[in-house]
């Protein structure tokens, strides 16, 4: 499983109305590109284009993979809602790709990957039972067993309280590392611990912003992690007025 | 608790009527005071039960159909759309012939045994089962359709894993609707010709001035019809329930 890049190039319309740009955007293989931006300037249709699911958006340009193979069948997704399916256990959950496709999962890969993310003493409690961070483990198990090489995240924390919120990020930057991951935050601070490269998306298009030096995941209360929140966040300012 | 709270409304009701038939000194042949219906019953108990068990044979028969055609029905308009757009305006346009106006014709296609009133029971509750199925299973929550096609799931196996079983509260809510209109639908079929059956008893009891007996069939009726809402109710809710626990 080599992890491709992503690349994204041009406008998008959906009916008659602008989406956004032109503009280009680069998600390097192997890395955690963080794509920050208030709500509403087509962050997550960006993301849509990539997992094939764009279908009322008009792309003038291209939305693919660097290493020129299509992308259907290598992206996972990762939404902000968990999207448990609530009358399936959590391994069920977990092995949902499988029994769309007519696969057999493997039960011993799933029962691994749930013990990655500390839920195997969980594995068979619907999520009616669990917490909001316990269901927030369970999609990660789900995209884990997936296995894809590009995996694409939806603001998948901001739904979390700050504690669970700061050890989803670790738990996700360590379960996903070596796979090229696009995340969409609107969080300065999440941008600033976890991407390996970030890009500050306003209406105006897509500006790259230096990450702190440090491997992501970096310290919540690291003075560089802060600093770099700190410059996001006024780029977001400026960038709205 | 739950049996108080039924028990106040049913002998409240119970008084009222009395009070009425006291009251306005009603003939037995307008409207016969409970007691005495109360005693038809005992009495009749044979000629009753022996009548329910045929309407309610007639109303399970077109509950399960009725709900097992819906379901077929929901789920095969909403896997094509070649059926969406041929079949489903048919299926609304047919909802504009009254589906008791059918009850003759169904008499004479069936005959007057259980089939006529079982068809007719069936045609009454299809079209409810069948829309708000139909309409549950078109309303897939955005997300979970999303996850499915970056999944690569397949058509039917969507369908079936997920779309269907995201539906079954609008199935459920379709089939209580179908438990409160099923008797109506028996009952229907029993009148337009029948030899058997609480509807036919009642009719035939109006026939002889025996206007106990027909209080004493409708009595019957009204409990095995709300019997029926509710077990149907409480199954649903159930189901529910402990699929998510």
């Amino acid at each position: 499983m080599t992890a491709p890049g992503l690349v994204l190039e041009g406008s998008a319309r959906i009916g008659g109305g602008r989406v956004f740009g032109p503009l280009s955007l680069e998600a390097p293989a192997g890395g955690w590109t963080c794509l920050l931006g208030p709500s509403g300037v087509g962050k997550s249709t960006i993301l849509h284009l990539f997992a094939g699911i764009a279908d009322a958006v008009d792309l003038d340009g291209r939305a693919e993979a660097t290493d020129g193979a299509p992308l259907a069948g290598r992206v996972a997704l990762m939404a902000q809602s968990d999207l448990l399916l609530p009358w399936l256990d959590v391994a069920g959950n977990a092995a949902l790709g499988a029994r769309l496709r007519g696969e057999r999962a493997d039960p011993a890969r799933v029962a691994a990957v749930l013990d990655q993310v500390g839920l195997s003493a969980l594995a068979h409690r619907k999520p009616g039972a669990l917490s909001g961070g316990q269901r927030q483990r369970a999609a990660l198990a789900r995209t884990l067993v997936e296995d894809r090489p590009v995996v694409l995240l939806d603001e998948p924390f901001s739904a979390l309280d700050a504690a669970t919120r700061a050890r989803m990020q670790d738990l996700a930057a360590l379960r996903l590392a070596g796979r090229t991951v696009l995340h969409v935050t609107h969080d300065a601070a999440e941008a600033a611990r976890l991407g390996t490269r970030i890009l500050v998306m306003t209406g105006a298009g897509i500006h790259p912003v230096a990450p702190p030096e440090a491997p992501a995941p970096r310290a919540p209360d690291a003075p560089e992690t802060l600093a770099a929140t700190g410059r996001l966040t006024r780029l977001l300012l400026d960038g709205a007025a | 608790m739950n049996a108080l709270r039924l028990l106040v409304p049913a002998a409240l009701m119970l008084l009222i009527w009395q009070g009425v038939v006291t009251a306005f000194a009603m003939p037995n042949f307008i409207l016969p005071a409970p007691a005495r219906v109360a005693s038809t019953l005992w009495e009749s108990r044979a000629l009753i039960a022996e009548n329910a068990l045929v309407t309610i044979t007639e109303v399970l028969a077109g509950l399960v159909l009725g709900a097992a055609l819906g379901w077929i029905s929901a789920v095969g308009l909403a896997a094509s759309a070649w059926a969406r757009r041929t079949l489903r305006p048919i299926l609304v346009f047919s909802q504009a012939v009254p589906v008791f106006a059918l009850a003759p014709i169904l008499t004479l296609w069936f005959g007057y045994g259980l089939g006529s009133k079982i068809a007719m029971a069936l045609l009454i509750i299809y079209f409810p089962v069948t829309s708000s199925f139909f309409d549950a299973l078109m309303r897939t929550p955005e997300g979970w359709d999303r996850l499915a096609r970056v999944m690569g799931g397949g058509k039917w196996r969507t369908l079936w894993h997920l779309r269907i079983p995201a539906a079954l509260p609008g199935f459920l809510s379709g089939l209580r609707l179908a438990a409160v209109y099923a008797p109506i639908g028996a009952i229907i079929g029993e009148w337009v010709g029948a030899s058997k059956g609480l509807g036919y008893l009642m009719l035939l009891a109006n026939g002889r001035a025996k206007i106990d007996l027909m209080f004493a069939a409708l009595a019957v009726l009204a409990v095995f019809t709300l019997a029926l809402h509710r077990a149907v109710d409480l199954g649903a809710d159930w189901l529910l329930r402990r699929r998510e626990r």
